[in-house]
């Protein structure tokens, strides 16, 4: 029986002393093994009296148990520790930079085109587009601009080297508008559109830019309003700036396609800055648009992308958004 | 147009703050740019009287000075040569803020000096620094300099629509201070100043389509080298006029207070009688401002019998001008319709006063109260006999009634003005009107050319009632869902893919150099402009890819040691059958693009030393991104930006759509590249579709893999092989993939070895392996038979 305890006990000691997988199979033949010391123990069964043998049997399964267990916890505790080894080897340094490609990212005023188009879409806006190179009907006579006026000199207007079919050059076109004419002349009332895009000028200095981008928004309906207009732009600017309590101020301007206009003007740092035109738009474009004047009214406005950009993100000087610099644009 | 506070006030004076009255004109349509004061800004300065001059006793170029200040007296030292006992000047008292300073008490060279005697610049009124600015012997010691000088005037500019020609003149804009604040309109009043004599020259109107009213007079005698007055001269000033001499001081006070432009003729340099006319092709005229301009049949012109002699509404000619020695003048107080105005001044690189006046619209109704008001001005400064005034009336605008709703007003403005407000806002607008049962009938008057149709007086009434009361509230209307159609993808999806894909957006003018367009597109003939503001922005692209390959260069340049960036714009085409459409202009096709360009390094720079260029298939593999779900395919092509070998055709869902390549090395020495750059430039439009899955139910069954390495010409372009496997392989062949392409020792001359992993799957049962196998020969006996492709041994 004691002889039992004591090789439990040297089995115990031999598997602590085992440092690897290798020794502690070497130690496991060395008790449990067909020569090991426990199975040798059995052989000393036959010599037991029936009676005794249950007894001696038991505590022999006891020890056996025991010495299996003991070899269990061990290989456990081995395969604990290379694991615990490899995973200490394996460790990272994982404040390390990420590895592959950079990051890219849209131009900051094309953000601003984004976000305009986002928020006068949750109202219901859909966007309208339409040719950069325009004829002078689409960009300036259905807007109700006089044929002598100003702004068809070739100081305001970029011409190019093609006719219209009445002849007459086409221009770049100066203002999104000719977008809203072609789509007003293709869709019923209630007409509500937005159109976003490049424009051009005769115009280069630090604060224009020969060509640069607008919105233009439109509301065409049996009743909307100048109020509406003063509600809902000033609505848009707030969201714009995420600003609940920006301040607006509308006042009598004029513009051949709208009557009345107004330029509006949002306050900043301290003073009026002029951030659009706006207005009802006036009867003969209504009628430019294929309606009836008397049975459709609305509003519509514009203003420039970059403008509102330049609020948005503090930037002041125009021109950095045409030069493709990368250390610039890297920052949105 | 610089309206003096003063001047405006003396017409009409409401009880509001100079900067209130300002808000209001500006809050009213009548925009009031800046107001600020006239003069320049210093205080504390009072006329000294210079009592006494003595020697300075420790410098001998300055003396001290004796200088009373009416209820004081002061020592003060001076260092101005012009200083003298008896006179009076500037004195800044202690405490004075000048332009740039403060006055201390100071010792200089050991005399104290309470105060500083200034000169005009140190006042900061003019240049002058020769000496003490001389003040008037009646000037008060003691008294501010500031009122004396009449320094204390502010001055409203005003940023004027071109419909509000009317506000052209203090007249006007006090006209509506007054129907803005109901003070009362003092109007200069108009007396008729009589005939002394019948001096009178004839006129003649022969484009009465262009000059509708000639009013004339003769004043002789005069004496043309009179001193303008003081007071006219500061309110010229003040207004941004200098003064000339008096005759043509007087048209220009007469302009700006009554809006009525004036010109004025040596009457004894005029040939004949005057006729208005249209000009002749070849007739020349040199102009008062010296510049000789040829006109034709669509300029009116002022004529003689010499020619002509004045530019109507726009400029009088140097021939007929009155100068210094003029004894006798012959007045001109014309109406020219806008028509025939507008826009010829421009077309001679120029615009005068009146040019900006008689195009917008000038009163046709106060032609001789504008030759009654100089007249009497002339008579008083230049003496002389005026002659009787010859009104010619050849054909006046209409001033037809104009019909407004009230109900239509109160819709289109969107608040229930009341009719009773309506009323005041024509009545203080002193327009004639009646009110009909729901409407009101006004007659515009004469000095506005804007109230022509209902929404004219709807806007003056919304001006009237203020913009500002018009309550914002958020309008009311159907609500209806927008379509989001989801095969469709905007042009915004294709941004923030290139944004994922590493690519910064750049956004470059729609108009480059010549060259872009001949070296990158091979295109000769673009859209030329026909102004352009530079001859390297003189034509329209065709490709994006030469502004692409300038923002390369431009950040090399600048040493950005990796650059990827994407335009989406629009390409401008001619193509003379393009026909006009809702959305297209005849004979141009105007597609929107986009376009890419990498250059410099794969990756960023990083730690663990993976380094190399970015090449084609990086590109195309970003292309890829951009493209998906559509399928892709390249095709071996030559484009002129590219390099021959390093170049293709991009086909989206089989039909040419673009490019892709490697800059081509004579480019990349041409503009400076060291190493190549890759672009591509695809469609948008194809790329909108977004077609919606058809998914397809997984297979249960386990997939089988077979590897096969095949020996081919090394020519062989591997889109050929995959269309081969693709076209003829097994039903249960669900991927081929090339996973190793191999070129070099091993192999014949010529030949490369491409391996293919083969995966197999059946939908309704496990593979065999046998079945798997005999797929797998299948393959090979197909890619044998097509490629004469081998077995790798």
């Amino acid at each position: 029986m004691q002889q039992l305890d004591g090789i439990v006990s040297r089995a115990r000691a031999a598997f602590s002393a085992a440092g690897d997988a290798a020794s502690l199979e070497n130690a496991k033949a060395r008790f449990l093994g067909k020569q090991g010391e426990l199975t040798a123990q059995q052989s000393a069964l036959k010599n037991l009296a029936p009676e005794q043998r249950k007894e001696w049997g038991a505590k022999f399964n006891a020890a056996k148990q025991q010495i299996e267990q003991a070899l269990e916890a061990r290989r456990a505790e081995i395969a604990d520790a290379k694991l615990a080894a490899r995973l200490a080897e394996e460790a990272l340094d994982v404040t390390l930079p990420g590895r592959g490609r950079g990051r890219g990212g849209i131009h900051p005023v094309i953000r601003t085109w984004q976000r305009v188009e986002q928020i006068w879409r949750s109202i219901g806006f859909e966007v309208a587009d339409g040719p950069e190179i325009e004829t002078d009907w689409y960009n300036f006579t259905a807007l109700n601009n006089p044929e002598n006026h100003p702004a068809r000199s070739m100081q305001d207007t970029f011409y190019v080297d093609l006719k219209d079919q009445d002849g007459l050059p086409l221009v770049l076109r100066t203002h999104t508008s000719p977008m809203q004419v072609r789509y007003a002349r293709t869709h019923q009332p209630p007409i509500k559109a937005i159109a976003l895009g490049r424009t051009y000028r005769v115009d280069s200095d630090a604060t224009h830019s020969p060509m640069f981008h607008q919105v233009e928004g439109l509301w065409i309906d049996e009743h909307i309003s100048f109020a509406d207009l003063k509600s809902v732009y000033t609505d848009f600017l707030r969201r714009f700036f995420e600003m609940d309590d920006l301040e607006l101020r509308f006042r009598p301007s004029f513009f051949p396609f709208t009557e009345p206009s107004a330029e509006i003007d949002m306050a900043f740092k301290g003073s009026w800055l002029e951030i659009s035109g706006a207005g009802q738009v006036h009867p003969s474009v209504v009628r430019n648009f294929g309606l009836d004047p008397e049975r459709y009214i609305g509003f519509a406005f514009g203003s420039g992308l970059e403008r509102l950009t330049m609020l948005r993100y503090g930037i002041d000087d125009l021109r950095l958004f045409f030069d493709g610099d990368l250390r610039f644009l890297e920052q949105f | 147009m610089n309206v003096p506070e003063s001047w405006l006030r003396s017409f009409c004076n409401p009880p509001l703050s100079g900067q209130a009255l300002a808000d209001r004109l500006t809050m009213a349509g009548l925009e009031v740019e800046t107001y600020a004061p006239f003069g320049p800004q210093f205080s504390g300065v009072v006329v000294g009287e210079i009592v006494s001059v003595a020697r300075h006793p420790g410098a001998d170029k300055l003396t001290v000075c004796a200088v009373s200040t009416g209820n004081g007296k002061v020592e003060v030292v001076c260092g101005a040569p012009n200083v003298r006992a008896g006179m009076k000047a500037p004195l800044a008292v202690i405490g004075a803020k000048l332009p740039g300073m403060e006055i201390r008490k100071t010792s200089l060279r050991g005399v104290e000096s309470e105060g500083m005697l200034c000169s005009a610049r140190e006042l900061g009124l003019s240049n002058d620094h020769s000496g003490l600015l001389e003040l008037s012997r009646e000037a008060k010691p003691g008294q501010d300099v500031r009122a004396l000088l009449g320094l204390d005037d502010w001055v409203l500019t005003l940023k004027l629509t071109p419909n509000r020609a009317d506000a052209l003149c203090i007249l006007g804009v006090a006209r509506e201070l007054s129907a803005l604040t109901g003070a009362p309109l003092e109007a200069p009043k108009i007396e008729k100043v009589f005939a002394k004599n019948q001096a009178r020259h004839a006129v003649r109107i022969t484009a009465p389509e262009g000059c509708g009213r000639f009013t004339g007079r003769v004043i002789r005698g005069v004496n043309a080298a009179a001193p303008t007055p003081q007071w006219m001269k500061e309110r010229l000033e003040r207004a941004g006029q200098r003064s000339i001499s008096a005759l043509v001081d007087v048209t220009n006070y007469v302009m700006l207070e009554l809006g009525r432009p004036l010109h004025v003729y040596d009457l004894d340099k005029l040939k004949g009688p005057i006729d208005v006319r249209w000009g002749r092709k070849g007739e020349k005229l040199l102009l008062l401002n010296e510049q000789t301009v040829e006109v034709d049949d669509s300029v009116l012109c002022i004529t003689d019998d010499s020619g002509a002699i004045g530019l109507a509404g726009i400029m009088g000619g140097e021939s007929t001008k009155a100068d210094e020695a003029t004894r006798n003048v012959l007045l001109e107080s014309a109406f020219f319709f806008p028509a025939a105005i507008a826009g010829r001044a421009r077309r001679y690189n120029f615009v005068s006063d009146a040019s900006h006046r008689f195009e917008r619209g000038v009163d046709f109704d106060n032609n001789v109260d504008g030759i009654e008001r100089a007249t009497r001005l002339i008579l008083e400064i230049c003496g002389g006999e005026p002659g009787p005034t010859e009104d010619l009336v050849a054909r006046l605008p209409e001033r037809k009634p104009v019909a407004m709703r009230i109900a239509r007003a109160q819709k289109v403005i969107g608040v229930p003005i009341s009719a009773d407000e309506m009323e005041s806002v024509f009545s203080r607008l002193k327009m004639p009107f009646r009110k009909e049962q729901e409407k009101f009938v006004v007659g515009p008057p004469s000095y506005r050319f804007d109230l022509e149709i209902e929404e004219d007086l709807i806007e003056e009434v919304a001006r009237l009632h203020g913009f500002e009361r018009i309550a914002a509230h958020p309008p009311r209307a159907a609500l209806t869902m927008l379509k989001t159609p989801e095969s469709v993808r905007s042009a915004h999806s294709l941004r923030e893919r290139m944004a994922a894909a590493d690519y910064r957006e750049v956004i470059n003018f729609s108009f480059v150099e010549q060259a872009w367009e001949a070296d990158f597109a091979g295109e000769a003939d673009p859209i030329r402009l026909l102004n352009p503001i530079a001859s390297q922005l003189s034509v329209m692209r065709t490709s994006l890819i030469g502004s692409l390959v300038d923002v390369v260069r431009k950040n090399h340049f600048r040493k950005v040691p990796r650059i990827r960036v994407f335009e989406l714009g629009r390409v401008f085409l001619r193509d003379a059958a393009a026909p006009e459409g809702p959305l297209s202009v005849a004979g141009l096709r105007q597609p929107l693009r986009i376009a890419a360009a990498a250059y410099g390094r794969a990756f960023a720079e990083q730690w663990d030393g993976v380094e190399r260029a970015v090449d084609f298939f990086d590109v195309r593999a970003d292309l890829e991104t951009l493209v998906a779900p559509l399928a892709l395919r390249l095709e071996k092509a030559k484009h002129p930006a590219f390099h021959p070998g390093r170049c293709a055709r991009v086909l989206i869902e089989g039909k040419p759509a673009g490019w892709v390549g490697e800059l081509h090395p004579k480019w990349m020495q041409k503009y400076e590249l060291p190493q190549p750059a890759i672009l591509f430039e695809v469609d948008v439009e194809p790329l909108l579709a977004s077609p919606l899955p058809r998914p397809q139910v997984p297979s249960r069954f386990p997939p089988v893999v077979r590897d096969i390495a095949l020996v081919f010409d090394a020519g062989t372009p591997v889109q050929a092989v995959l269309d081969a496997i693709q076209a003829e392989k097994p039903a249960i062949v669900r991927s081929v993939r090339l996973f190793s392409l191999y070129r070099g020792a091993g192999l014949p001359q010529g030949k490369k070895s491409l391996a293919f992993r083969v995966v197999m799957q059946h939908t309704e049962r496990t593979l065999t392996d046998a079945e798997a196998d005999a797929t797998r020969d299948a393959l090979v006996a197909l890619l044998g038979q097509r490629f004469s492709a081998a077995l790798r041994a």
